[in-house]
């Protein structure tokens, strides 16, 4: 093990870089793929279906025991892949067509590069220091993901424009109006969490893996989750999660029932399927960051950070302890918690039906955004007592506020019900 | 008669929402677990139920004998004329069916055109053509799906009679009675 670690540091710095941006993308985009598949298959069996159990290439056909994977489906995400590379590729003649082959080139790049900011797991170095495993490092973190993954938005605009034809157009319209709206009460939602990390006399930042680093404490309060320290904000950001991916029931753009198939109606094949994919890598890349913000990152259970694991792992074998498999047991747990958000996202999808638009608009601006501001306000005020020790008085002006404030938004019988 | 319909205002926790989706996502999550409800299809048959209303066919009597007399109700009362019968003698090797005067030499049922509808089992004095219970009819040419005479007995088998209508008119007549 030691001689893959000195071979690894004998690389190049810019070479190692490249490696480990082609690894993830080796990961994140084959997943995206499983996800269609996977996708299938749980939307049948939540149907009473089987689902997809047909594929099977005969060259593997006497392979013992592979009628498992037959019924699982395995090999429908071959042929669909295979379906994709090699169909016709076909060009409307009325398109716009530099931007027309543009849009799924721009809706991969934001897809892609998010991830370079998102920590994926961690491991412990010889001196008990929590190391994020990370692509980029970088103070910004959370900041570079928001603005990257907004442009993620450019791509439908562009499909949907670049189409020259209606339903396409309309797509377009509606994901930019969607997403305008709902990135307000996302990024609205996460201010609460960094104003919880950055306590007065530390170092600013905004970087993920310090949220981590901050859910994993020693303690009560250190080891709790943000989810359960703020839920509301939790809530929000999960709301918007499910809008900025163009996720049912906010899958607005694409809307099948009413836009044909919204902003990449007139595209095929692979074009089709790197819009297929981007859209699954966002839904990555954002459950990965919601996992980091509320849900502990690498850390299996609330209050059982990863050092502590590491610790019982030394007590049996201290080869256990070694970086690259503690490395690898964090990276499982981040994934298992992300593949289960993907799960989640799934079963959202085939619970709750498609909102009209306007009610999507009212929900964003009525509702999901006055609750971002009004929690933003409750944690900016309750930290602020906290921190500066105001006393009693100030956490009961608090509550009485926040009651108020609550009655007034949930409780007014003049409101008309929105949804 | 005109009456107000009620509607009631959302409680607390249906203008939430939260609520309504969690209970909905408890709904989806049991069904995830549920045994399937589809069949699949090629694999395995559904039980057809009797009086199912398939590919129309002609049954012979339980001693192996043509019911069909060639009378042609059938083919006028078609809807889609789907139905050709050619009518004829009956063939000399079935001594005991000679006192019925035709049989038919072809029959074919353009499967292309039929629509399933049974007039031809209902109006059939001989209780000759049946509608049973195969459903799926398939063919490459048009030709393919015009079943003859030979296909319609493969198809129809043999049903069991109540009558055997011309054995009782034969004894009938060799008692002296031709009006039975």
């Amino acid at each position: 093990m030691t001689a893959i670690v000195e071979l690894w540091n004998s690389l190049h710095p810019m070479l190692q870089a490249v490696i480990k941006g082609l690894a993830v993308i080796g990961v994140i985009f084959p997943l995206g793929g499983a996800s269609s598949l996977v996708e299938r298959k749980v939307s049948a069996w939540m149907q009473g279906r089987p689902g997809p159990n047909r594929a099977l290439p005969f060259w593997v056909a006497w392979v013992p025991g592979i009628s498992l994977l037959q019924r699982l489906g395995v090999f429908h995400l071959l042929a669909d892949g295979g379906k994709m590379f090699f169909k016709e590729d076909s060009l409307p003649g009325h398109v716009n067509k530099f931007y027309f082959l543009l849009a799924p080139v721009v809706a991969m790049i934001p897809a892609l590069t998010t991830v370079t900011a998102v920590p994926l797991g961690a491991y412990v170095d010889e001196a008990g220091r929590v190391v994020p495993l990370i692509l980029a490092n970088v103070d910004i973190g959370l900041l570079a993901v928001f603005a990257v993954s907004s442009l993620g938005v450019y791509a439908l605009i562009l499909a949907g424009w670049a189409s020259n034809s209606k339903y396409p157009f309309l797509g377009g319209v509606r994901a930019s109006a969607q997403l305008i709206s709902y990135e307000l009460s996302m990024t609205l939602s996460v201010i609460p969490v960094f104003l919880w990390i950055n306590v007065p006399g530390g170092e600013g930042t905004l970087s993920l893996a310090k949220a981590v680093e901050f859910q994993s404490q020693p303690g009560f309060l250190g080891g709790m989750w943000f989810i359960f320290i703020m839920p509301i904000a939790a809530i929000v950001f999960l709301v918007s999660l499910f809008a900025e991916t163009n996720r049912l029931p906010f899958d607005m753009a694409e809307g099948e029932a009413d836009l044909v198939g919204g902003f990449h109606t007139e595209y095929g094949a692979m074009k089709w399927g790197l819009f297929f994919v981007a859209e699954y890598a966002h839904m990555m890349i954002g459950s990965a960051v919601f996992i980091l913000l509320f849900f502990g990152g690498w850390n299996p259970l609330p209050w059982i950070p990863l050092s502590l694991v590491v610790g019982w792992l030394g007590a049996v074998s201290p080869v256990l302890t070694h970086p690259i498999i503690v490395g690898l047991l964090s990276l499982g747990i981040f994934v298992g918690k992300v593949l289960f958000m993907i799960f989640v996202f799934m079963w959202v999808r085939w619970t709750v039906p498609r909102f009209r638009y306007d009610q999507v608009m009212k929900m964003g601006w009525q509702k999901l955004l006055p609750l971002a501001i009004g929690n933003l306000l409750f944690y900016a005020a309750a930290i602020a007592i906290r921190d500066l020790q105001l006393g009693v008085a100030y956490w009961a002006a608090l509550a009485v506020v926040t009651v108020a404030a609550t009655w007034a938004i949930f409780a007014n019988p003049l409101q008309k019900p929105a949804l | 008669m005109a009456y107000v319909v009620e509607r009631k205002s959302l409680s607390l926790s249906e203008r939430l929402y939260l609520p309504q989706i969690v209970a909905g996502m408890k709904v989806t999550l049991k069904h995830l677990f549920k045994p399937n409800v589809t069949l699949e299809y090629p694999d395995v048959r559904p039980a057809i139920p009797p009086g199912y209303r398939g590919v129309p066919t002609l049954v012979k009597d339980p001693n192996g004998r043509e019911k069909c007399v060639s009378c042609q109700l059938c083919e006028f009362v078609c809807p889609p004329k789907a139905i050709r019968i050619t009518p004829g003698e009956v063939p000399a090797n079935q001594p005991d069916r000679a006192h019925v005067e035709k049989g038919p030499q072809a029959f074919d049922i353009d499967m292309l055109r039929c629509i399933y509808c049974g007039l031809c089992q209902e109006v059939c004095p001989e209780e000759a053509i049946f509608l049973q219970n195969t459903f799926s009819m398939t063919g490459y040419t048009r030709a393919e799906m015009v079943n003859d005479k030979a296909k319609l007995y493969e198809l129809g088998g043999t049903l069991p009679d109540q009558h055997f209508k011309w054995d009782k008119k034969k004894a009938a007549e060799e008692r002296g009675n031709p009006h039975h």
